[in-house]
């Protein structure tokens, strides 16, 4: 009687076999940090990205979604393992920019795509290009152009500047100070992982400063804000939306209030795509999506849509496939500049309450259809 | 550079020295009393935040969520100590790092889990919030002035304690000899579990009181463990007076470092280079401290002569 109950088991193992094998199957590889300090951006990028999937109702797609714990080295690891065992076609995934740089260079020298959806160093948008390097999110300064630019517009003559010291941090000022016309009143580079500002906000206090532009990303962002709006200093505060992000906004609680953040996004943007986008976030998961959220979310539809035109086995039809960005993006209007980084919009937004929610409005668009300062150094 | 600047600065200091303390007092007297190297320290420290953040959001009382932060830090040590760590006395120190490094990735990952990868939400109640003006003229948030006396008084309530009382006493013999002192009819491991808790319930109200201030996430501990224990290797391991000295010279040294080094660089180079070959050594100030405390007294401040 057994051998008579196995026989349909075997054969549908056997079908489900051989209609893997029919349908060519494309393979993502998903590195990002789903644990540790920081885990917020990975599970929102990987929220986002899948949901896009989900919807897209593709069952070839299949996503291999790994953990890099905010390790360069585990990053390292895991994309080997995917490009040589697994076998993925196209790699993801990565936030922070020291982890991407230890991983894409290796990853499209092996001929693998490599789509960013956070992480846009300036060594990979400019001399570092590569073919198969796209990067969904930004350049990492465009954000901190915006902040500059926000600046001029509202006639702020002379900002104090505050970063973390470490290479992302530097850019941040770097960036600011590229579009910025006044005077720069104090420049502090504080400890990475920072948590108590006691010390740099007195500074401000003294400075004098019109305005203070800030990149403070995750944790370091909520203490600054929380202890800042203790101290009594009433200079206005302005920084990329990092810091601002529907993730730790809750967190951070009234002290952000009114706190003007440059952003490429923005729930309230008023396009079809994202208002769907908003709504089937919430749908799904139960909460706001974030920034992080919008650019998984955009990242996974930028690869369904040149997977509609291209195989992505055939390389060269599959890159002309994602150069011409021919999907709808939450962002509005997208294109991708000769490096392969995005021509976006950028706005300025403030932080408002609705309810009992802390989230952000758009002001203003402070940078039409903005590229990047990296463009020109990019030979593909 | 204004007085009024300076005054703030210093304040600063002192309020973070003092809040180390709260850390680094139990961390001490785990050292030295159990000879335990305990690095899930801060993940009581973790512990207390994320308490306090879960009860201020449920019930609306800060008070109630200090308590609540208190005695679940406690509650966590002493269930750890009675466990995992009272197997671990009669180890060497490399395997007792490992379990405790151990109990660091189990605390994160379960505290993650219960709560989620975001940060949570934890201010200091309205009564006091905002800045108080101080005479000549230093404004300063009142929270943080809460802080230094609030830390004061639970340093000389722990030095009352082990000066004064019986139990302090039994903590001070089980420093010096244990095996006489289980001799003499004290429970041994009673007193390892009391001072385990303690040393737990303090690393949680720091916990608490400083998420207030700065951000409640997963890992938060780790950073504030390291200088805890900076703290102690100055101080003398075992001594509660040196971990109060201690804390207050590293909390001083970091934070007039970091302001002070890059304005005096900036005498002799220019502006962007002053400022960041000052913070770097600002950043090195307090481990530049302790090779100095090291080398004129290798037990530390108030360590005992071995």
């Amino acid at each position: 009687m057994k051998k008579v109950f196995k026989f349909p088991i075997i054969i549908a193992t056997l079908l489900s076999v051989i209609a893997g094998n029919a349908i060519a199957e494309t393979k993502i590889g998903m590195i990002t940090t789903l644990s540790g300090g920081g885990a917020g951006l990975g599970v929102d990028v990987r929220d986002g990205f899948m949901l896009a999937i989900n919807q897209s109702g593709r069952s070839d797609i299949k996503v291999i979604i790994e953990d890099d714990q905010r390790k360069p080295d585990v990053a390292v690891k895991l994309a080997d393992k995917m490009v040589q065992s697994e076998k993925v076609d196209i790699l993801t995934g990565i936030i922070w920019s020291n982890l991407a740089m230890a991983v894409v260079p290796s990853v499209t020298a092996q001929g693998k795509f490599y789509l960013s959806p956070n992480a846009g160093p300036s060594a990979l948008a400019g001399k570092g290009c590569h073919e198969n390097y796209f990067n969904v999110a930004w350049q990492n300064d465009n954000l901190y152009e915006a902040a500059g630019a926000y600046a001029n517009s509202v006639g702020v003559g002379n900002s104090f500047v505050l970063a973390p010291n470490y290479p992302a941090g530097k850019d941040a000022i770097v960036g600011y100070k590229r579009t910025f016309k006044g005077d720069i009143a104090g420049e502090l580079y504080t400890k990475l992982g920072q948590t108590d500002y006691a010390a740099e906000i007195a500074q401000i206090r003294a400075s004098g400063a019109e305005n203070v532009f800030f990149f403070l990303p995750g944790g370091m962002g909520i203490s600054f804000l929380k202890q800042y709006a203790a101290s009594g200093v009433d200079i206005p505060l302005t920084g990329p939306a990092f810091s601002f992000d529907q993730g730790i906004l809750q967190a951070v609680g009234a002290a952000a209030l009114g706190v003007v953040n440059t952003s490429q996004w923005n729930k309230d943007l008023d396009n079809a795509a994202n208002k769907a986008f908003v709504k089937s976030f919430q749908d799904a998961y139960g909460r706001l999506p974030s920034l992080y959220a919008s650019q998984g979310f955009d990242t996974a539809n930028l690869v369904i849509s040149a997977l509609e035109k291209a195989d992505v086995k055939n390389a060269g039809a599959f890159r002309d496939a994602l150069r011409a960005a021919d999907f709808e993006s939450t962002r509005g209007d997208f294109s991708f500049a000769s490096n392969q980084h995005p021509i976006q919009s950028i706005y300025a937004r403030q932080v408002i309450q609705e309810g009992d929610v802390f989230t952000n409005k758009v002001l203003s668009m402070v940078l039409e259809n903005h590229s990047n300062a990296y463009v020109d150094d990019c030979k593909m | 550079m204004s007085f009024v600047l300076i005054a703030e600065q210093i304040l600063n200091g002192l309020q973070f020295g003092i809040m180390l303390f709260l850390m680094s007092a139990g961390l001490t007297l785990i050292f030295g009393v159990m000879g335990l190297i305990n690095l899930a320290h801060g993940s009581l420290y973790m512990i207390g935040a994320f308490v306090a953040a879960a009860v201020a959001s449920a019930t609306g009382s800060f008070i109630l969520a200090l308590v609540a932060a208190l005695s679940a830090a406690a509650l966590a040590g002493a269930i750890v100590e009675i466990t995992i760590i009272r197997k671990l006395y009669n180890r060497n120190h490399l395997d007792q790092v490992l379990a405790t490094f151990a109990l660091i990735l189990i605390f994160s990952e379960g505290t993650r889990w219960v709560f989620g990868s975001f940060p949570l939400y934890l201010d200091a109640p309205s009564y006091l919030q905002g800045a108080v003006t101080l005479p000549g003229g230093i404004q300063y948030p009142l929270y943080r002035i809460t802080l230094i006396f609030f830390g004061l008084i639970i340093g000389l309530g722990l030095g009352l304690l082990i000066t004064k009382t019986r139990l302090g006493v039994q903590i001070r013999a089980g420093e010096n000899d244990r095996e006489m002192v289980s001799a003499l009819g004290v429970n041994i491991s009673k007193l390892y579990t009391f001072i385990f808790a303690l040393g737990a319930a303090l690393a949680g109200l720091a916990g608490a009181l400083v998420g207030a201030i700065q951000s409640v996430e997963v890992g938060m501990g780790e950073p504030v463990l390291i200088l805890a224990f900076v703290v102690i290797v100055i101080g003398g391991i075992g001594s509660v007076k040196g971990a109060l000295i201690g804390s207050i010279l590293v909390g001083l040294t970091d934070t007039l470092g970091g302001i002070f080094l890059p304005k005096f660089f900036s005498f002799f180079m220019d502006l962007a280079t002053a400022t960041n070959v000052g913070s770097s050594i600002a950043s090195m100030s307090i481990y530049i401290l302790m090779s100095i405390v090291l080398v004129w007294r290798p037990t530390g401040l108030f360590g005992q002569k071995v």
